[in-house]
């Protein structure tokens, strides 16, 4: 293959991934995105094959082939439960890979017979590959274990953090100034402390940050495994890299942007500070005034029965106790009795944006009976009965009608406007957010605790 | 057979069980029962053995067998469910007679009116009885869900519509026949309480039309919400007072309200008045004349009868007819209505018991100040009236409407004009100082973050987990920097690029695959 015909290859298959994330934007045209993505993909693979410039086959065709499977068998077993580990992992590798391609493009002998300014850019390519590489995969590796909840929720604040941060930029740079500086061996090993140095900063940046911060948090991650890509594009002067990378880092921006709106905080906000920790002030709601009310499943299978408008407000809670399926088959009984029930989802429910409309089409629930926040907040008042599956900040009147709140002016769930609510939860804690939830004081909310797949279990079968 | 074995231990008694009982009600035309069979759980988990006197819930619909299935013990004898009993729930005040039953030192929970029933307290107290008064709770939030005077005033206003269109000779809904055209019936509802409401949204539902009236303007909007019409008067007087009633009213505010019932008596079918001051004469709201003006076969429900009535010509407890129109002057609309208002009133009971604590614990701990209300005889002494609490207005203030503050504009250091003009600034030295090769790249780079960022607004937030996980595998982009590589010296290092990120472009793409078909359209 002709090098031109390479370059158009590549950014014919450019293309396609621009269709493919342009696909994505509606529901009729997203399967015809992923085909796009798929097309591209592999027109980006066999052009590099046939370019010439690939021998090594050998080594490469097994690889590909064991990462394929591998990648196959993932995609085929995980549980759409665990789509935020899923995700987060492999942006890990991403990472991973941007760190290894940076070192291989550093240890290649092509390296060195550059000269002058063409040398110091190369030079500052790899180490911003590397070390945007570095934070990503560290990083990743740490949500997908907070993810997992193989690592606590909680965010782990050490002493002093924006300054051990601080620190940690000024050796980076300082090192990658020696970096471009030194001879070839000694390069190496400031090109490998800065690899460290990042590696310790993802881990550093992402353990300050708690449970219900996740959305954000992978969002971003998506956004920085985008940027190396490109960094790494722009070192091996590839523009398929370099608008690939583009794409994926300003797709992962946007919904970190989004995911923060959703929030009412700012990015910055959510990466260096804690909840209450910057604030500072006293952030935990009075002790609430008032009493809840207990209700059985059998109650709510009647009020649902004799309901004509439900709205179903799912949370982070359905995720964890994979009440998904059942939360469907109440809704196909009460459609069959011509109950209108449909979903409402928040921004930021569960931990990964648009994780709970996945857990919905996992069930089966048809996505026109979804809606999100802003389309159905009005409407509320004529819902008769309003059950929130595992939710608690994404309903919380105080966002609105509390200035003090820690989470005030945040967009939520108007719950309370609904004729009835019925709050599924385990227990009277408050969410992630340590607020108290004056919706469950209310007169027309109800509490149903338990695991939320056991009680809705129960509210079924009195309503079959 | 456990029970009786266990009571062989009565000094136990106080410490392990305690006995509440639920004696049959034998007021006249009374048909209600303080507990329903639901309840009965809920007290066996609270550590009290139940008895229910024989046929105590039979006229509320509640059969013996039922309150048996739930746990509960029957027992035959009037007297000895009250002499055997540590707490006794109860509607009615008891007579005389079940007064010299109970046992010494127990706990009594019922209506209680104490300002008309000087001469039980007096006996009741030389028994050192405590006596919780169910109509001495006092209207606090806290509170709201032991509130049996709404509970039953909710009741009496749900009822009364229903004695209405019972003694009303015509439908309530308009229609429109083969036999002609049936025009709706007009109702009138004075006094926006508790009852009023509920009478209103009844005789919404029937169809009728519902016009109210309230000197409170405050419950206007819950008049609207039901589906009647507030009649204003154009007169600026607030009649809000304490303990959810309204106040006494200036004399000119009474002049105006009056000439409009006049009007409206000569328009309306229906009129059912609940005004009420407590520990007063009710107010007279409708004359003789306005009775008389009133079109024959009309109907005034007076809900107010107890303490005089609201319509001159009211006679308490009886039903009358006066120049063709029906006046009825029922007291006992809740017991009309005996399975409704025992489960509601059984409801309210079950949270005031709750509040006393598990048997283990049992006290009356008069520091909480709806205990404190409530009590009207403490171990025998007189604790009525309760010292002055200050008491939310009921019905509580509609919610004021949110407002939703975006909490103070925080100033973003990145507004779009600096990040713009930054950026610009950025390109600019790139170009003073970069060579063109570099230059076309940050040019192909730049426009491509303008695409990504067009294009990703698009999309809708159902799809945001694919949109991730398809950026997921597109990003394994990467795998082409491992082949370039992958020939040179260090296979390995770009060996293991290439496989992690042929994980990701398998494995991103063929999730978004799995994931993308469960998305189905109805």
């Amino acid at each position: 293959m002709t090098e031109g015909l390479i370059t158009m290859a590549y950014l014919v298959s450019g293309l396609l991934f621009i269709l493919s994330l342009g696909g994505l934007s509606k529901q009729e045209t997203a399967r015809k995105g992923n085909i796009y993505g798929i097309l591209g993909m592999t027109l980006a693979i066999v052009a590099t094959f046939a370019s010439g410039e690939v021998e090594n086959f050998k080594l490469l065709i097994p690889l590909m082939l064991a990462g394929a499977v591998i990648g196959a068998l993932l995609a085929k077993r995980v549980e759409m439960t665990s789509m935020p580990e899923l995700v987060a992992i492999l942006h890990s590798f991403v990472g991973l890979a941007a760190v290894l391609v940076g070192l291989a493009s550093f240890l290649d002998p092509c390296h060195g017979e550059l000269s002058g300014t063409d040398q110091l850019i190369h030079d500052v390519e790899i180490l911003l590959g590397v070390f945007i590489g570095g934070v990503t995969f560290t990083g990743s590796v740490i949500a997908f274990g907070k993810l997992r909840g193989s690592l606590s929720g909680k965010p782990l604040l050490l002493p002093g953090r924006h300054m051990i941060n601080l620190v940690m930029l000024g050796a980076s740079i300082w090192l990658g100034a020696q970096f471009v500086e030194q001879g070839h061996d000694q390069a190496l090993i400031s090109l490998l402390m800065v690899m460290g140095i990042s590696f310790f900063l993802g881990v550093h940046l992402i353990v300050a940050i708690g449970g219900a911060d996740m959305p954000v948090v992978v969002s971003m991650l998506n956004s920085y495994s985008g940027w190396a890509a490109a960094a790494a594009g722009f070192m091996l002067k590839n523009d398929l890299l370099i608008i690939t990378g583009a794409l994926v880092g300003s797709s992962g921006a946007i919904l970190s942007y989004i995911m923060c709106k959703a929030m009412n905080r700012r990015l910055t906000n959510v990466i260096f500070g804690g909840f209450g920790t910057s604030g500072g002030s006293a952030a935990i709601a009075s002790e609430m005034e008032g009493t809840i009310t207990e209700i059985s499943a059998d109650e709510v299978a009647e009020e649902l029965r004799n309901a004509k408008e439900v709205m179903i407000v799912p949370g982070y809670g359905m995720a964890v106790a994979q009440a998904q399926h059942v939360v469907k088959d109440i809704t196909e009984t009460l459609r069959g009795k011509d109950v209108n029930v449909r979903f409402a989802i928040h921004p930021v429910a569960g931990r990964l944006p648009g994780h709970m409309n996945v857990l919905l089409a996992e069930a089966n629930v048809p996505y026109d009976i979804v809606f999100e926040m802003d389309e159905i907040n009005d409407g509320l008042p004529k819902v008769d009965v309003l059950l929130v599956v595992g939710a608690n900040d994404i309903v919380n009147p105080s966002a609105l009608e509390d200035s003090s709140s820690p989470i005030a002016g945040m967009p939520v769930i108007e719950a309370w406007n609904a004729k009835s609510v019925v709050a599924l939860k385990r227990s009277m804690a408050a969410g992630y957010s340590g607020v108290e939830n004056p919706l469950y004081f209310k007169d027309n909310t109800h509490m149903l605790f338990g695991d939320a797949k056991d009680t809705l279990s129960a509210v079924f079968s009195k309503l079959a | 057979m456990v029970y009786r074995w266990v009571r062989m231990f009565h000094f136990l008694k106080g410490y392990l069980f305690m006995i509440l009982a639920v004696p049959k009600e034998i007021l006249d035309r009374e048909h209600r029962v303080a507990i329903t069979p639901g309840n009965i759980s809920t007290l066996q988990k609270l550590g009290y053995e139940v008895q229910i006197e024989a046929k105590a819930g039979e006229s509320a619909a509640m059969p013996d067998q039922a309150y048996v299935d739930q746990g509960a013990v029957i027992v035959n004898e009037a007297e000895k469910i009250w002499t055997q009993a540590d707490v006794i729930l109860k509607v009615n005040p008891p007579t005389m007679q079940e007064a010299g039953w109970i046992r010494e030192g127990a706990t009594l929970i019922s209506f209680a009116y104490p300002a008309r029933n000087e001469d039980l307290l007096k006996s009741l107290g030389q028994r050192k009885i405590n006596w919780l008064a169910m109509d001495c709770v006092p209207r606090i939030s806290r509170a709201q869900s032991m509130d049996a005077l709404s509970s039953m005033a909710n009741v009496a206003g749900y009822r009364a519509v229903v004695e209405a269109s019972h003694a009303f000779g015509r439908f309530f809904t308009g229609q429109i026949t083969a036999a002609g055209k049936v025009p709706p019936a007009k109702v009138l509802v004075i006094g926006a309480g508790v009852a009023g409401l509920a009478a209103i949204g009844a005789a919404r539902n029937m169809g009728a039309i519902v016009r109210a009236f309230d000197t409170r303007p405050a419950v206007k909007e819950e008049v609207k919400s039901l589906g009647g019409e507030f009649l204003m008067l154009g007169f600026d007087e607030d009649g809000a007072g304490s303990g959810g009633y309204a106040k006494v009213m200036s004399k000119e505010f009474i002049e105006a309200e009056m000439k409009l019932f006049a009007e409206q008596a000569e328009e309306v079918d229906i009129i059912i008045t609940t005004a009420m001051i407590p520990g007063k004469k009710s107010p007279v709201l409708l004359t003789k004349e306005m009775v008389r003006s009133m079109k024959p076969g009309s109907v005034i429900v007076d809900l107010a009868s107890e303490g005089g009535g609201n319509c001159e010509l009211t006679e308490a407890g009886q039903k009358k007819i006066e120049h063709g129109v029906t006046i009825l002057g029922y007291t006992d609309l809740p017991s009309r209505l005996p399975a409704q208002s025992s489960r509601l009133y059984g409801n309210n009971l079950l949270k005031l018991v709750q509040l006393l604590g598990e048997v283990k614990e049992f006290s009356i701990n008069q520091e909480d100040e709806v205990i404190r209300g409530a009590l009207v005889l403490d171990k025998g002494k007189v604790s009525w009236p309760p010292p002055k609490v200050e008491v939310s207005v009921q019905p509580t203030k509609p919610m004021e409407k949110p407002i939703h503050k975006p909490v103070e504009e925080k100033k973003s250091v990145f507004s779009p004009g600096l990040m713009l003009g930054g950026l610009c600034i950025l390109l600019l030295a790139l170009g003073w100082k970069g060579e063109n090769e570099f230059l076309d790249q940050v040019t192909v780079f730049v426009l491509s973050c303008f695409v990504g960022y067009m294009v990703v607004w698009n999309v809708t937030p159902s799809l945001h987990t694919p949109l991730m996980s398809v950026t997921n595998a597109i990003s394994g982009i990467i795998v082409i920097g491992g082949m370039l590589f992958v020939s040179g010296s260090n296979p390995w290092i770009a060996g293991v690029a290439i496989f992690l990120a042929t994980i990701n472009v398998a494995g991103g793409f063929l999730v978004t695959h799995r994931m993308l078909k469960m998305f189905r359209k109805e």
